[in-house]
C-alpha cells in the first residue's frame, strides 16, 4: 500500500528469472524487492496498547470522556473518577478487545498464508519453503487446487496447450474458470532458462499488466515476448483443471495485486449520526450553561455564606487562587453534570447497529435458492439510512433485468429470422416477421451460413470442462454427431439440448453465450478452442476448423470486438460484432439502412441488439495488421492507446451481414418493486449504459413510465433537431421542459410535498450521456450552474428519470449532483456490475446485486442482495424499522439522561452550590450501564411498531418517516421538554416530601442519601416504564429485559446497601434502600411520582388517537385481521409525524 | 464505537476466503438462513395499543383509587399533633436572647434558658421530640464528605490516622481527632429538657428516652467503638483528642456504655446528614407510660435549654418540635394533597376525554362513511 510512491521513481522493474544474471556474462546484482510476507495486521504485541489507545482517543467523544476523567483525577470533584472512568474503561476495553481479536484473526490468517509451504525450483531441484520466503525471481511450482502464493508469470503448464485455468473467487468473487497462457516458446527445462522480465511497478488494477520478457539463448540477441494480464497469475487465485504449473514471481508480499487491492472504503455516515451530533451540541451547550449558572451562583451565594463555623475550608482550599478556584469549580460542575452526555449511548448505538444488521443477513426472504446465498451486510453503519432513501439510482442490465440473455431473433441481410418453437420449421429457420412475412423471403444460404459462422467465431466464449477428461468430451461430442448422422435428420434444436446442458459456456458477457447458443439452434455449434484452433460443427455435421489469429478485445469505448481467423482454405477473415452506433460508421453503407430498421424495431421492443460484420483480409493487409498488433502489444507505455488505434484501423470497411436481438428478461417482480418504491415516495432514476430505445422499453416494462407519462427527452437526437447549435438548443429545451414540469405543475400544498402522484400529469425525463456532459460542463460557469439547476428541478418534478448511454463515471456524477442538491436528499444506488461501482460508492447507500457480472459491485456495496425484488423488503421493512428503532433510541437516550441529571442540577440550589451529588456514585455509574441500557437495546433491536407484512403492503407508510421525521428539532424539543418535566417532578416531589424528613413510623428521619435514592428509584422506574409504554411489540425478550432490569435495580440496591464495603471510603448507602422501603410514605411518593410523570404520555395517546392513524387502523383492520394491533405506532411518532404528513 | 474506527480499520483478512466481510456478513454465505422466529423477527409478541377504550378506564380507576388514599393520608396527617417552638433567641423578648448574644466557644459556664410554652391538646401516644435547624447546610459537599466511616466503624488504624477527607478536622495538635471531620465536629450539643407545669403548681420533669432514635443498622453495624467489646473506652481512645468544638471527649457522651462513644445515638443521628438546609433530627422519645394518662397532657410546659450551639453566625434557627407519629411518619400534608389532586385530575381528565372521545369518535366515523 505504501509502495505506491515507487511508481514515480522507476517505471518498470526488472526481474531475473531464477536469479540468474542475464545475459549470462553480465554481473548479477540481486535487486531489492520486498519479501513475500503478507502483513494485513495492524498491531503487534508491543505496539497494540499505545497504538490502539491513540486511535481510540482520536475520536472526539472518547477524548471528551477522557478529559472528564482526567479532570476528576486532578481536580477535587464531587464524583470519584470511577464514575466516568469505569464506563470509559469499559468502552475502551470492549473496543480494544474487539479490535485486538480482529487483529489476532488477521495475524492468524497472515501466518497461515506466510507459513504455507510452497515448492520453489532452485538449480533444478525442488525445495519446499515457506511462502513468506519467496523472493521476486523465484520459480514457483503450484499444483492443482493450490493457491498462488504471489503474483506469478506463467512459464510452464502441465497442459499441452500451454494454458492453465484459475478461479479468482477470492479476488473478485468470480467463480468461473479463466484461462491463462504460458509465455510462448520457452525451454521445456526451466533450469536452463535464462531470461529477464521487465514489467511495470505494482499497481492495484487486477486486469491490467504489461511486461516484456527477454529470453537469452546462446548469447544471441534476446528474444522478446510481450506479457499481459493473460500471463499473470494473481496471488489468491486458485489453480484449477491443471495438474501443475511453474511460474516466476514478479510481485511479492504487499506488492501483489491482491494486497494492493484491499484498501479501506471511505466511511459513510448516516443522517441519524449527523442528528446525534447536532443533539450532542445542544446538550453540550446545556451542560456548559448549567455549569456556568452554578459556578456564578456559587460565588454569589458564597458572598453571604462563605464559611460557617461548622464547615471550614481546608488549608489547601484557602490557599488556592480565587480565579483558579472558580475555574476548578466550573470543571467540577461539568463533571457533576457530564452524565447528560452519555458514554453508553455510543456503545448502545454501536451494538444496536452491529446486532441489528444480523437481521438482514438472517432474513430468509433474501435467500435466493439459485445462487444459494442470502443478503450480505458489508457495513452496519447505514441500517437506518435504508429508511430514509429519497432517490434510487438503478442500473438497468442485471439489476432491473436479469442479465439472462435469450437469443430472440436475428436479421440477415435485412431479412428477419425468428426462432420459433419448432412449429413451422424450415431448415431450422422460421420466418415470422410481420412486414416481410408475406414475401417469405430469405437471405441467400451463403449469407446465412456466413452470419452463423460469424456468431460462432466472433466471441471469447470458452467451454467449461466438466469433470470428465477432455478426450472423453470430444468423444461425447463425436457421439452426438454420430447420433445425429444416424438419425439422418438435420440438426434439430431439441436434439442439441443435452449437449447444451453439459457444455457450459464461460464468457465475459452473457450476450456472447446467448449468441453462441443462438447459433447452435440454427445448426452451428461451437466446439471449443483448442490450441488456437476454433472448431465449429456446421449444419452438415462437419467440423470446420479455423485458426484463431487475433482477438481484438471488447472495450466499452469502442463498443465492439473482433476476431481474425484463418480458414482451412487459407482465407483470412475478420469478424466483428458491436453496438449499432459503433458499427455503422465502420461498415460499407449499402447494407446499413435495411438493417438499421430492424435494429431499431428490436431496440424498441426492449431487446439488446448487436450488429455483425465481416471483412476479407488479403495476405498483405493481414501481415500489416499482424505486425501492428504485435508491436502494440509489446509496448510498455500507452499500450491501451496504441492497441486501440490499431483496432480502429483494422475494423474499417467491413461488410455488414446482419444483426441479432437478444432479450434480457426483467427481474422477478421488477415492476411491483418499482411501484412499491415509488409509492413509498422514492424517485427512481435508471442509469444505464444501454441505448435509449432499449432502456426506455425496460422502463415501460417495469412500470417506471406509464402510458400517460409525458416523456421529456434531452438527447443528442432532440438536440440536433432544431438545426441550431447544440448549446442553444440545450438551453431552449431545458427552459421548455422546466416550464412544463416545474412552473405549470399545480402548486404543491405544504402538507403533501411528497405525494406528487396527485397531479394528473406524470412526466418522465430522458437524458443521454452526451447531453448530460453538456449540461454538467457547459462552456461558461454561470451557464453550467444554471443548467444544472434547471436539470435538477425538472428531474425532481418527474416521476421517473432515465439516463442512458452513461459512462460509469457519469453515473457517479449524477448521483453526486442529486446528493448535493438542495435538501441533501438521501440517495441509494443499486447495481450489479463493475460499471456501477462508482455510483455505489458515491451514493449514501450502495446496494450490490449478486448478479452475473462478477462481484465488484457486491464487494464495494454497503449491502448486497441477490435480487432486485429484495430491495422492497430491505427498504420498506428493514429500513423503516431500523430507522424508527434508532431514532427512538437516540431520543430516548438523551431524554433519560436529561431527567437523570436535572434533579442533580436542581439539588445544587439546595446545597449551597457545593457540587454535592444527589445520587451515590454507584448509581451514577450504573444508571447508564446496567439499569436502563438493556431495555432500550432490546427495544431498538426488536421493535416493530407496525408489523412487517403491513409495512410491505402499504408502501406509503414509508413516507411517514421520510426526511428524518423522527429526529427533527420539534420532536427533539418534545423529548427534551418531557425530560425536563420528569426531572422537575422527580426532584420537587421528593423535595416536598422531605419538608418533614421523619418518614418512618418510628419517628426516625431520612438523610440526603435517602433523598437521592428515592429520586433515583422513581427515575429508574419512570424511565423504564416510559419505554414500556412506547413498546408496541412485546416479545418475551422485551418482557425479560424490562422487568429484569427493574428487578436487577432493586436487587442491586439491596446488595449494595447490605454490606459494609471494605474498599469504600464512605458507607453512604448502608441500608438506605431497605430503610426507604420500610417507609410507607416513600412507597406512596414513588408510586405517585411515577404515575404523575407518565400521565401526560398516556394523555397524549388518547388525545392523538382520534386522528389519522385511527382511521387508518380501522381501514386496515377491515382487510387484515393481523394489522389492527400492529399499525399503532409509538406515541411520539404518531403525534408528530402525523401532524406533518397526514391531511385528514 | 467500533464502527467509527472502521475507517482506520480498513484492513483485510487475507485468508482463503478473502473477502473481508463486514459486520456479521461472511459467515452466512451460501448458507440458507435459519427459519427461526427470532431470526426472522417473527417472535410471538404482545402488541398492546393504548386506545381511549383501554386508557379511559385506567384514568377512572386511578382517580377512584387515589382520591380515597389521598383523603386517608390527609386525615392521618391532620390527626398528627405537632408542636414547634423556635428558641434561637433572635428577638430581644425571647428567653434565650442573652444566651444567643453572649455565646462564646470557650465559655466555661454553660448558658441556660427556659422557654415556656402551652400545649392546647393532650398528646396521647408516644411523642417524638425533634430539634430542628434552619439554614444549616449539612448537605454541603465539603461537609458531607468530611467524615471517616472506617474510623466510625471501629477501625483502629483509622482511629490513629483519620482519613484525609476529615481535613481540616483530622488532627488537633499532633493528636488525631476522634471522631474526625466537620460533621462530628459540629455535632448539635444543646441539651433540652421538658418540664410539665402541673396546674397544681408542681413541676414535673418529663422522662426522655435517648435510645431508639437512630437507625438500628447504624447503631449496631455501621457505627462501632474501636477495641473489643466491654473494654474501657477511655483506654481505647487514648492518644486521640476530642473534636475542637466538643466540650467532652467522645467516650463521655453518655454514662450508659451501650450508648457511649461512636455508638451514641445522638451522635449517630447527627452523622446522618440531612438532605435540605432546613431539617429536623430526632432528639428524644417520650414513651407513653400509662393507658389512662396522655403522654403529654394539655397544659403549660417549660423547655429547659442548655444553650451550647451557636447558629446566629450563619443566620440559622433552632427549633424544638414535639410530634406524634403515624404509620406514614411525621406530619406532612403534601402526600395527601398530592394524591387527592392527582386523583381528581385523573378523574376529571377521564370525564373530559370520554366526552371528547365520544364526539371525536363519532365525527371520525362519519368521515369514514362519507369517504
Amino acid at each position: 500500500m505504501k509502495f505506491g510512491g515507487d511508481e514515480g521513481r522507476v517505471h518498470s522493474r526488472t526481474i531475473y528469472v531464477g536469479h540468474k544474471s542475464c545475459p549470462p556474462n553480465e554481473a548479477y546484482i540481486p535487486p531489492k524487492f520486498c519479501d513475500n510476507r503478507i502483513v494485513s495486521s495492524k498491531y503487534t504485541v508491543w505496539n497494540f496498547l499505545p497504538k490502539n489507545l491513540f486511535e481510540q482517543f482520536r475520536r472526539i467523544a472518547n477524548f471528551y470522556f477522557l478529559i472528564i476523567f482526567l479532570v476528576q483525577v486532578i481536580v477535587d470533584t464531587p464524583t470519584s473518577p470511577v464514575t466516568s472512568g469505569l464506563p470509559l474503561f469499559f468502552v475502551i476495553t470492549v473496543t480494544a478487545v474487539k479490535q485486538g481479536y480482529e487483529d489476532w484473526l488477521r495475524h492468524k490468517a497472515d501466518r497461515e498464508v506466510n507459513e504455507y509451504r510452497v515448492s520453489v525450483l532452485e538449480d533444478g531441484r525442488r525445495i519446499r519453503k515457506m511462502s513468506a520466503k519467496i523472493k521476486v525471481g523465484d520459480i514457483v511450482e503450484v499444483e492443482e487446487d493450490e493457491t498462488f502464493p504471489c503474483d506469478l508469470i506463467l512459464l510452464q503448464s502441465s497442459r499441452d496447450d500451454g494454458t492453465c485455468f484459475v478461479t479468482t473467487a477470492s479476488l473478485d468473487g468470480e467463480s468461473n474458470h479463466k484461462t491463462h497462457y504460458t509465455v510462448a516458446d520457452l525451454e521445456s527445462d526451466l533450469q536452463y532458462l535464462s531470461s529477464t522480465i521487465e514489467c511495470e511497478q505494482p499497481q492495484p488494477d487486477l486486469y491490467k499488466f504489461v511486461g516484456r520478457m527477454h529470453i537469452y539463448r546462446n548469447s544471441q540477441e534476446p528474444d522478446v515476448r510481450s506479457l499481459g494480464p493473460e500471463n499473470l497469475l494473481l496471488k489468491g487465485a486458485n489453480l484449477k483443471n491443471t495438474q501443475k504449473i511453474c511460474g516466476v514471481a514478479v510481485y511479492t508480499g504487499m506488492e501483489t495485486k491482491m494486497a494492493l487491492n484491499y484498501q479501506g472504503k471511505s466511511q459513510k455516515r448516516s443522517a441519524v449520526e449527523k442528528s446525534i451530533n447536532a443533539f450532542l451540541l445542544v446538550y453540550l451547550f446545556i451542560l456548559v450553561s448549567k455549569a456556568l449558572v452554578c459556578t456564578t451562583l456559587k460565588y454569589v451565594w458564597q458572598g453571604k455564606h462563605d464559611e460557617p463555623w461548622y464547615n471550614e475550608k481546608t488549608q489547601k482550599e484557602k490557599d488556592t487562587n480565587q480565579y483558579l478556584k472558580m475555574f476548578t469549580d466550573f470543571l467540577s460542575f461539568m463533571v457533576l453534570f457530564n452524565f447528560i452526555i452519555p458514554v453508553s449511548m455510543y456503545v448502545t448505538v454501536e451494538m444496536q447497529k452491529f446486532l441489528g444488521s444480523f437481521f438482514i443477513t438472517w432474513d430468509k426472504d433474501f435467500f435466493d435458492p439459485e445462487i444459494q446465498e442470502g443478503a450480505l451486510v458489508n457495513t452496519s453503519d447505514l441500517n437506518e439510512e435504508l429508511g430514509q432513501v429519497e432517490y434510487i439510482f438503478t442500473d438497468k442490465t442485471g439489476t432491473l433485468t436479469q442479465n439472462n440473455m435469450e437469443f430472440i431473433e436475428c436479421c440477415i441481410d435485412g431479412f428477419q429470422y425468428k426462432h420459433g418453437d419448432g412449429s413451422s420449421e424450415l431448415d431450422g429457420f422460421c420466418v415470422t416477421d410481420g412486414p416481410v412475412n408475406k414475401i417469405q423471403q430469405k437471405a441467400g444460404r451463403e449469407r446465412e451460413e456466413l452470419f452463423l459462422r460469424a456468431l460462432c467465431l466472433c466471441h471469447t466464449v470458452q467451454i467449461k470442462e466438466s469433470t470428465m477428461h477432455r478426450q472423453d468430451q470430444i468423444d461425447q461430442i463425436d457421439q452426438i454427431g454420430q447420433i445425429d448422422q444416424v438419425d439422418g435428420l438435420g440438426v434439430d434444436h431439441e436434439f442439441l439440448h443435452p449437449p447444451q446442458k453439459e457444455m457450459g459456456f464461460i464468457a465475459s458477457s452473457p450476450d456472447e453465450i446467448a449468441l453462441v447458443k443462438g447459433a447452435m439452434r440454427y445448426g452451428f455449434t461451437f466446439l471449443g478452442l483448442e490450441s488456437k484452433n476454433m472448431k465449429i460443427l456446421n449444419r452438415n455435421k462437419d467440423v470446420e476448423t479455423y485458426e484463431l489469429l487475433h482477438v481484438l478485445n471488447f472495450d466499452p469505448v469502442r463498443r465492439r470486438m473482433s476476431v481474425m481467423v484463418r480458414s482451412k482454405t487459407g482465407d483470412i477473415l475478420l469478424f466483428c460484432k458491436g453496438a449499432d452506433s459503433s458499427m455503422f460508421p465502420q461498415v460499407r453503407q449499402e447494407e446499413v439502412e435495411r438493417i438499421r430498421m430492424h435494429v431499431e424495431r428490436n431496440a424498441t421492443e426492449g431487446y439488446r441488439t448487436l450488429c455483425v460484420a465481416y471483412k476479407h483480409l488479403n495476405a498483405q493487409e493481414y501481415a500489416r495488421a499482424d505486425a501492428d498488433l504485435r508491436e502494440a502489444r509489446l509496448a510498455l507505455q500507452d499500450r491501451e492507446e496504441k492497441l486501440m488505434a490499431v483496432y480502429n484501423r483494422v475494423e474499417t470497411d467491413m461488410i455488414l451481414i446482419g444483426a441479432t436481438a437478444v432479450e434480457d428478461q426483467l427481474q422477478d417482480e421488477a415492476a411491483q418493486t418499482m411501484e412499491a418504491l415509488q409509492g413509498a415516495g422514492m424517485k427512481v432514476w435508471v442509469l444505464t449504459g444501454d441505448k435509449m430505445e432499449t432502456a426506455k422499453s425496460t422502463c415501460y416494462a417495469c412500470g417506471l413510465f406509464k402510458k400517460n407519462t409525458e416523456l421529456l427527452e434531452l438527447t443528442l437526437r432532440t438536440l440536433e433537431d432544431g438545426g441550431r447549435s447544440r448549446e442553444e438548443r440545450l438551453h431552449d429545451l431545458l427552459l421548455e421542459y422546466h416550464k412544463k414540469a416545474v412552473q405549470d405543475a399545480p402548486p404543491v400544498k405544504l402538507g403533501i410535498t411528497r405525494s406528487w402522484s396527485v397531479a394528473g400529469h406524470d412526466y418522465g425525463f430522458i437524458i443521454d450521456g452526451a447531453s448530460l456532459s453538456m449540461v454538467l460542463s457547459s462552456s461558461s460557469e454561470p451557464n453550467s450552474r444554471r443548467y444544472k439547476n434547471l436539470f435538477l428541478q425538472i428531474c425532481q418534478n418527474c416521476t421517473a428519470v432515465l439516463c442512458c448511454r452513461m459512462a460509469p463515471l457519469q453515473k457517479a456524477q449524477i448521483v453526486k449532483l442529486v446528493k448535493n442538491s438542495k435538501g441533501n436528499p438521501i440517495t441509494l444506488s443499486v447495481g450489479d456490475g463493475a460499471n456501477d461501482v462508482s455510483m455505489i460508492l458515491e451514493a449514501h447507500v450502495g446496494i450490490g446485486i449478486k448478479g452475473k457480472e462478477g462481484r465488484q459491485a457486491v464487494k464495494n456495496s454497503d449491502y448486497a442482495i441477490p435480487k432486485l425484488k429484495h430491495l422492497k423488503k430491505l427498504l420498506l421493512a428493514h429500513g423503516h424499522l431500523y430507522y424508527v428503532r434508532i431514532a427512538h433510541l437516540v431520543q430516548y437516550f438523551f431524554y433519560k439522561n436529561l431527567c437523570f441529571i436535572l434533579p442533580q442540577f436542581l439539588y445544587q440550589f439546595f446545597c449551597g452550590y457545593s457540587q454535592q451529588p444527589l445520587y451515590d456514585a454507584a448509581y451514577l455509574t450504573m444508571y447508564n450501564i446496567c439499569f436502563t441500557s438493556m431495555p432500550i437495546l432490546a427495544y431498538s433491536l426488536l421493535e416493530q411498531h407496525i408489523c412487517i407484512e403491513v409495512l410491505l403492503e402499504h408502501s406509503t407508510l414509508y413516507r411517514n418517516i421520510a426526511k428524518n421525521a423522527m429526529l427533527r428539532w420539534k420532536l427533539f424539543l418534545y423529548w427534551t421538554a418531557l425530560g425536563i418535566f420528569h426531572g422537575l417532578v422527580f426532584f420537587f416531589g421528593v423535595r416536598f416530601l422531605f419538608s418533614n424528613p421523619a418518614l418512618q413510623d418510628n419517628g426516625q428521619v431520612f438523610g440526603n442519601w435517602s433523598y437521592g435514592t428515592i429520586v433515583f428509584t422513581v427515575l429508574v422506574f419512570t424511565v423504564t416504564l416510559k419505554l414500556a409504554l412506547d413498546t408496541r411489540h412485546w416479545t418475551w425478550i422485551n418482557h425479560f429485559v424490562i422487568w429484569g432490569s427493574l428487578a436487577f435495580y432493586v436487587f442491586f440496591s439491596f446488595f449494595w446497601g447490605g454490606i459494609i464495603w471494605p474498599f469504600l471510603k464512605h458507607q453512604r448507602l448502608y441500608f438506605v434502600f431497605a430503610n426507604m422501603l420500610s417507609s410507607v410514605s416513600a412507597w406512596l411518593v414513588i408510586i405517585l411520582l411515577i404515575l404523575l410523570s407518565l400521565l401526560p404520555e398516556i394523555l397524549l395517546v388518547v388525545l392523538r388517537k382520534p386522528r389519522g392513524p385511527h382511521a387508518r387502523q380501522k381501514k386496515s383492520s377491515a382487510g387484515d385481521p393481523q394489522s389492527p394491533q400492529s399499525s399503532a405506532r409509538p406515541l411520539l411518532t404518531r403525534t408528530f409525524s402525523d401532524e406533518s404528513n397526514t391531511v385528514i | 464505537m467500533a464502527s467509527s474506527y472502521k475507517d482506520e480499520d480498513g484492513h483485510i483478512t487475507v485468508s482463503g476466503s478473502g473477502a473481508a466481510a463486514g459486520a456479521g456478513g461472511g459467515s452466512l454465505r451460501s448458507k440458507k438462513p435459519e427459519n427461526t422466529a427470532f431470526k426472522q423477527q417473527r417472535l410471538p409478541a404482545w402488541q398492546p395499543i393504548l386506545t381511549a377504550g383501554t386508557v379511559l378506564p385506567a384514568f377512572f380507576i386511578i382517580g377512584l383509587m387515589f382520591i380515597p388514599i389521598g383523603i386517608g393520608l390527609y386525615v392521618t396527617s391532620n390527626n398528627i399533633k405537632e408542636f414547634e417552638i423556635d428558641y434561637t433567641g433572635v428577638e430581644m423578648s425571647s428567653p434565650c436572647f442573652t444566651c444567643a448574644q453572649n455565646f462564646s466557644w470557650n465559655g466555661t459556664k454553660p448558658c441556660t434558658c427556659s422557654v415556656p410554652f402551652h400545649l392546647d391538646q393532650p398528646y396521647e401516644s408516644n411523642v417524638f421530640m425533634y430539634y430542628g435547624l434552619s439554614n444549616f447546610y449539612q448537605n454541603h459537599r465539603r461537609y458531607v464528605k468530611s467524615r471517616d466511616d472506617s474510623q466510625l466503624n471501629g477501625n483502629e488504624e483509622s482511629l490513629r490516622k483519620p482519613s484525609k477527607e476529615c481535613e481540616p478536622y483530622a488532627k488537633h495538635g499532633n493528636k488525631p481527632i476522634a471522631p474526625c471531620g466537620a460533621i462530628a465536629n459540629s455535632m448539635f450539643n444543646d441539651s433540652l429538657e421538658l418540664i410539665y407545669n402541673d396546674p397544681n403548681g408542681t413541676k414535673v420533669q418529663i422522662p426522655l428516652t435517648a435510645t431508639g432514635i437512630a437507625w438500628w443498622t447504624d447503631k449496631h453495624v455501621k457505627f462501632r467503638n474501636p477495641g473489643a467489646e466491654n473494654t474501657n473506652l477511655t483506654v481505647v481512645f487514648q492518644g486521640t483528642t476530642q473534636p475542637v468544638n466538643w466540650r467532652r471527649p467522645v467516650f463521655q457522651l453518655d454514662s450508659d456504655p451501650d450508648n457511649n462513644g461512636f455508638i451514641n445515638e445522638d451522635f449517630i443521628v447527627w452523622m446522618r446528614t440531612a438532605a435540605l438546609p432546613t431539617f429536623r433530627k430526632l432528639y428524644r422519645i417520650i414513651q407513653r407510660r400509662s393507658n389512662v394518662h396522655p403522654t403529654l397532657p394539655r397544659g403549660n410546659y417549660t423547655l429547659e435549654v442548655v444553650y451550647n450551639y451557636p447558629v446566629r453566625s450563619f443566620e440559622g434557627r433552632k427549633r424544638m418540635i414535639l410530634s406524634t407519629i403515624s404509620w406514614m411518619g411525621g406530619k406532612n400534608p403534601f402526600l395527601g394533597i398530592a394524591y387527592i389532586s392527582v386523583g381528581s385530575v385523573c378523574f376529571l381528565l377521564g370525564v373530559v376525554l370520554l366526552i371528547i372521545h365520544h364526539k371525536y369518535g363519532n365525527r371520525n366515523n362519519a368521515a369514514e362513511i362519507s369517504h
